[in-house]
């Protein structure tokens, strides 16, 4: 029964991080891959890193390493996609001409 | 069934190796860097829970952290600052 719930959140992690590498190639600019890929693959990841700890079961050791390392990545994935978004309209790479609010860019005219 | 799952984080880190190759601007291949670090970090725990051993994981969190300090190094290059800012 444990097993099978944690096949199935296994299963959920898969299946985002392919949606979210998908969402990376087909997007058209950096800030739509970002968008698409980062909050997907890191959804994915944590739900694969869960269902590895339910595996070997929550408070045994590997179940500890798996939870532990779901912390680290929900700290650092949005802390990354934050700062590369933030250097990349910086240093003046260019918005997709489909996209409509520019919010950053009136902030720096400011 | 767990090799369908490898086959298929295959086929998820190839499509980021294709926005390396291919990629127009350097943000893109930094995005497709870092969204690399964190699907090996999900390939190790994979791995860790087909083999039934538990220190694969250990390489899981020395993956993640070291993948977040490589991407902000990366950042610091494209605003064109230096290290020690």
């Amino acid at each position: 029964m444990n097993s099978n719930i944690a096949l199935g959140f296994v299963i959920v992690g898969v299946v985002f991080d392919l949606l979210g590498c998908l969402g990376l190639i087909r997007l058209p600019d950096i800030y739509n891959r970002l968008q698409a890929a980062t909050k997907s693959v890191t959804l994915g990841t944590c739900a694969i890193l869960f269902g590895v700890a339910l595996e070997f079961g929550i408070f045994s050791s590997g179940g500890i390493k798996a939870l532990i390392c779901i912390l680290f990545v929900i700290i650092t994935s949005p802390t990354a996609a934050h700062a590369l978004s933030k250097g990349s309209h910086m240093s003046g790479f260019k918005l997709w001409e489909g996209s409509k609010v520019d919010k950053l860019e009136k902030d720096k005219k400011k | 069934m767990f090799t369908f799952f490898f086959v298929l984080m295959i086929i998820a880190s190839f499509m980021c190796l294709y926005r390396v190759m291919v990629g127009p601007t350097p943000p893109d291949r930094m995005v497709a860097i870092d969204i690399l670090g964190i699907l090996v970090v999900g390939m190790c725990a994979l791995y860790a829970a087909y083999t039934k051993k538990g220190f694969y994981l250990y390489i899981a969190i020395s993956w993640a952290i070291l993948s977040f300090v490589g991407t902000l190094a990366l950042v610091k290059f494209l605003e064109g600052r230096g290290f020690d800012e």
